[in-house]
């Protein structure tokens, strides 16, 4: 904690020692940022490369002013953010546009709320949309365009308030994957030429490729609580290949890094929580059966390399990741080092018929997931077997956000219907042991 | 209602194509218009502000000539009361969605009022405007808009209060991020996107308003009568002279009022409106309105649209802007300040019921509330009837002709035409055939009740069928769903949530009218159903306010009881299970 910054002239943004406590339904806060300390000189891209849970999102809300931070700094060309900072704007993973203004008055709102006057205004606005290519579409409204063209309009309204620091908030994860490349490439382009007003970008991805692509450096996130854990340089020439050996070798090193196995932790520390509080991802046993099935099957055998298998599936991390630590919370499959390998029972249950897998899941699921194995004892002990699950839901609800405790509780339903452990009746709103014939 | 509308591809939006400056016919055509209505609105304001002695006990004469003034006196009552509206709407609802602790009071505020009989206001805000303004026939112009403000100002604010509280948080995130001002998120944010909601519910409360303007112009309370020059005196005239012909007119006149709001005012403001709607795909059929296309196509309004953003502008430079927006933290003594707060309001609320029961003891006793209790159990069996009879006609009616666009699109305009006509207009003419027949009043003033609420079910049947899923009929018509299967499991359930609403407008709306359907005269002869809302509608004329309080109060018990433990599971049931998106 008692890292001193050296701060030089250079230094565009400085977070320091950032902690970010959320309060919970009860109980303790909820840590979801623990002591960032970063540094964005001039001059560079950065990506904050992180899985969903890692606190990137507001960790950049923090930086843009848009939220406090519980305790630490943070300083925008030497002065401390109290609020959003006149040289910071941002990119939103929605495009978050007015849909009754057009595409001209969007770009211009940044404008109009400094008070520039409406010739000005105009004349800086068509700049930007030329600049960003959407000329032609001044008059039109969000709607009438694509993804991507709504995007454009998020960038140009950005760059129109000439900021100092750019941020990006996942801004390409809501596009289709050509879309996206195409933009890449432009906002590159535009930033290797100089023509954007811009010194620096900030990016906040879940897309690896996405960051080895764009940055000279990336700050890895680790979950729970998010912390940097690794700092990579990208020295790489720009234009990058996604090809060229370097590229892959450097995707491949950051996949080995996001799923290396912490010191310490226990199997299922990738998931926040223990015991009956645990908390579960919203992965239905088709998905999980899927994988498997993918890495059984030909080319992998049983064992495959992360970033091979995300690439055919079109599956980026937050997909992917999830899925592949379920299986190893069920023990159905190892996570390390970037590959994922089936166990014996994995490779049993690939092999099994429908009814069979169904016998082997609920195994499973009552072995490792304890809230599962909870909720099972409390309806056997129950003279009407049957059990009202608000009941579950306010014990997971002292240990975890309400939105976690509603996720974790819909996703054990889900296994347990599957595995026919135990009956849901969606609309009392009870738990119960029978099945309905 | 779900093609595409190929008129609107390929047009400019409003303001910014590019043209010469020389004027157009469309511009003349507006021009006019807009001429007419300043005119209509000075000569308007006029006739209000004529001296008091002229016009207390100022008589109604039934001459035809006097009809076009009459129905314009009625028609600026209903705006002054749709722009008190406006204005509660606007502050009350902006406090409710800003502070928790308004928020507190407001929100079941709003919930009760707008169960609350609005006729049976009348008798405390008559003498109570009556003596703001002594000798003068503002204070009866002022019960009068009061009564209709009464009818539609509650959920106009609900509607404007739920679209404050749902913004969507990336577009609150980019107004703080850019550092709009709050006089510019609320012109660039709030509003846009509380348009749609709060523009339809202002509608549907100005169609809803038309009957109480017309039942609060003649009133009489004890031993004063009013009757404000307009439409509703008019009639209340031609009842006591047993004139058949003026009736007749009086329902002409409304129905050239109302046609007129329905194409001028109506149809543009919701076609307008479009344009607001949160939604980032263009597909869906739009409202449309010739007056609209008049209006976008002359450029004349570009103009204005200009003049207007110049004084927004000019306004927004006034307006302080903050250097940083406020970050919300809530703190742990933010709880102990809510809970002090509802320690308070309910002592206010006690010292107010201990008041009521002081107030009503001097004249009541329990044997009262037993009888207005029966009452009610009365009204509320006619009101239970009658919706259930209203739904066996328009339910198959609004299904049948929902699922053909070509049905739709001619009868849901005619449909919302008779929800906005004022039922009690035609009032009269049922009671003269009941006279004549005579029939037993107990049984059949009762079908007055649902005759102008009923339109409410029927549109918004009409609504839900147009609606309904191409897809799923097709799976059904392909899995050859025998009929009785089809109403149970495919359209039923299809159209609940809409059906909901109708059913629980009209229900409202029943409640509302029987204060006015239960008791009905021509000339001498007197009609009386028994039930509570010719019970209140007793107690007023004979200016007996503590059976009028009671009256209200049952009444409204009654309605937010039928509300929480019918209407309201039924739609969360509807919105939960058969949501079709």
């Amino acid at each position: 904690m008692d890292t001193v910054l050296p701060s030089t002239t250079n230094d565009l943004l400085v977070a320091d020692h950032v902690r970010k406590l959320y309060p919970k339904g009860s109980g303790e806060d909820l840590l979801v940022l623990e002591d960032v300390t970063l540094r964005l000189r001039t001059n560079e891209i950065v990506s904050l490369l992180g899985r969903s849970g890692s606190g990137k999102s507001s960790l950049l809300r923090i930086i843009a002013g848009l939220m406090p931070a519980s305790s630490g700094s943070v300083s925008i060309a030497g002065r401390p953010v109290q609020g959003p900072a006149p040289e910071v704007a941002m990119v939103f993973q929605t495009f978050a546009l007015f849909p009754w203004l057009t595409v001209l008055e969007n770009v211009e709102i940044g404008l109009e709320a400094q008070r520039v006057p409406p010739a000005e205004r105009h004349k800086r606005a068509l700049a930007a949309i030329d600049l960003i290519g959407l000329d032609g579409y001044e008059s039109a409204y969000p709607k009438e365009l694509s993804g991507g063209m709504r995007q454009r309009v998020g960038l140009a309204r950005a760059l129109v308030v000439h900021p100092r620091l750019l941020l990006m908030d996942e801004a390409f994860s809501a596009l289709d994957v050509l879309t996206a490349e195409t933009l890449r490439t432009d906002l590159l382009d535009l930033w290797c030429e100089g023509r954007m007003p811009i010194s620096s970008i900030l990016l906040v991805t879940h897309n690896i490729e996405e960051a080895v692509l764009m940055s000279d450096r990336i700050l890895v996130l680790a979950s729970n609580p998010g912390r940097i854990s690794s700092e990579i340089k990208v020295t790489l020439p720009q234009p990058r290949n996604r090809l060229d050996p370097a590229f892959r070798a450097l995707v491949d090193d950051i996949y080995a890094r996001m799923t290396a196995r912490t010191a310490g932790k226990t199997v299922h520390g990738m998931f926040p929580g223990t015991g009956i509080s645990l908390e579960l991802r919203r992965v239905s046993p088709n998905l999980l059966a899927g994988l498997m099935e993918q890495v059984a099957a030909e080319p992998h055998h049983g064992k495959a390399d992360l970033p091979a298998l995300a690439g055919p599936l079109q599956m980026e991390i937050d997909d992917l990741f999830p899925v592949a630590e379920t299986l190893q919370l069920l023990r159905f499959a190892e996570v390390a080092e970037g590959d994922i390998r089936l166990t014996d029972a994995g490779r049993r249950f690939v092999d099994l018929d429908p009814d069979g897998r169904k016998r082997l899941f609920s195994q499973h699921v009552l072995a490792y997931v304890p809230l599962a194995g909870h909720i099972k004892r409390v309806l056997d002990e129950r003279g009407s077997h049957a059990a009202p699950a608000s009941r579950f839901k306010d014990e997971l609800e002292d240990h975890m956000p309400v939105l976690s405790a509603e996720q974790t509780l819909k996703t054990v339903t889900s296994w347990g219907r599957y595995g026919e452990i135990f009956a849901y009746d969606e609309d009392t709103g009870v738990f119960s042991l029978d099945n309905p014939a | 209602m779900r093609r595409n509308d190929p008129t609107r591809s390929g047009q400019p939006p409003l303001g910014l194509a590019g043209e010469g400056l020389s004027p157009n016919l469309y511009d003349l055509a507006i021009f006019i218009l807009i001429a007419a209505a300043f005119a209509i609105l000075a000569h308007g304001a006029r006739q209000i502000a004529v001296p008091a002695e002229r016009l207390v006990g100022h008589p109604i004469v039934l001459d035809p000539r006097n009809l076009p003034e009459y129905a314009l006196r009625t028609t600026l009552r209903m705006f002054a009361a749709i722009v008190a509206s406006l204005i509660f709407t606007f502050v009350v609802a902006t406090l409710a969605a800003k502070s928790r602790k308004a928020e507190l009071v407001i929100l079941p505020a709003l919930d009760i009022l707008q169960s609350v009989p609005v006729l049976g206001f009348l008798t405390f805000t008559v003498t109570y405007f009556l003596h703001l303004f002594p000798g003068s026939e503002l204070g009866a112009e002022c019960a009068a808009i009061f009564a209709i403000f009464t009818s539609q100002a509650w959920n106009m604010a609900f509607s404007f209060y739920q679209s404050l509280r749902t913004v969507p948080r990336d577009l609150v995130e980019v107004s703080a991020h850019f550092r709009l001002s709050p006089w510019l998120t609320f012109w660039r944010l709030e509003a846009p996107f509380a348009a749609p909601g709060l523009i339809w519910n202002t509608m549907m409360s100005m169609s809803g308003g038309w009957f109480f303007v017309v039942a609060s112009e003649a009133i009489t309370v004890g031993d004063t009568t009013i009757k404000l020059p307009g439409i509703g005196s008019w009639l209340a005239v031609a009842i006591d002279e047993k004139d058949i012909g003026a009736v007749v007119m009086a329902v002409a006149a409304m129905a050239v009022v109302i046609l007129l709001y329905d194409q001028l005012v109506f149809r543009p403001i919701v076609a307008w409106a479009d344009k607001f709607r949160f939604e980032q795909t263009a597909a869906r059929e739009r409202p449309r309105s010739w007056v609209y296309d008049l209006w976008r196509r002359a450029r004349l309004t570009r103009r204005t649209a200009q003049a207007m953003g110049w004084l927004g502008g000019f306004v927004e430079r006034l307006v302080p802007r903050p250097a940083a927006p406020p970050i919300a933290v809530r703190s742990s003594t933010a709880r102990l300040f809510d809970l002090a707060w509802i320690a308070l309001v309910l002592a206010i609320v006690a010292y107010a019921l201990w008041r009521i029961v002081l107030f009503t003891r001097q004249s009541l006793d329990w044997h009262d509330v037993v009888v207005a209790v029966e009452m009610g159990l009365l009204t509320f069996a006619r009101v239970v009837v009658l919706i259930a009879l209203a739904s066996v006609i328009w339910v198959p009616a609004g299904v049948w002709i929902g699922l053909r666009p070509w049905a739709a699109a001619t009868v849901q305009p005619v449909a919302q035409f008779l929800a906005a006509f004022p039922a009690n207009v035609l009032f009269p003419i049922a009671v003269v055939a009941i006279v004549h027949w005579h029939l037993h009043p107990d049984i059949w003033l009762s079908p007055l009740m649902v005759l102008g609420t009923q339109w409410y079910i029927l549109f918004n049947v009409i609504a839900g069928a147009s609606a309904f899923p191409t897809d799923l009929r097709e799976a059904s018509t392909l899995f050859r769903l025998r009929q009785g299967q089809w109403w149970r499991q495919v359209i039923i359930p299809g159209i609940l949530p809409y059906y909901v609403t109708g059913a629980l407008t009209a229900a409202g709306g029943s409640w509302n009218a029987s204060i006015v359907a239960e008791v009905a005269s021509w000339g001498d002869t007197r009609l009386r159903a028994a039930g509570l809302g010719s019970y209140i509608a007793d107690a007023t004329a004979a200016g007996d306010y503590a059976r009028v309080v009671l009256g209200i109060g049952v009444m409204s018990v009654m309605v937010v009881s039928c509300n929480r433990l019918l209407w309201r599971p039924l739609y969360r049931l509807a919105e939960r299970r058969y949501r079709l998106d």
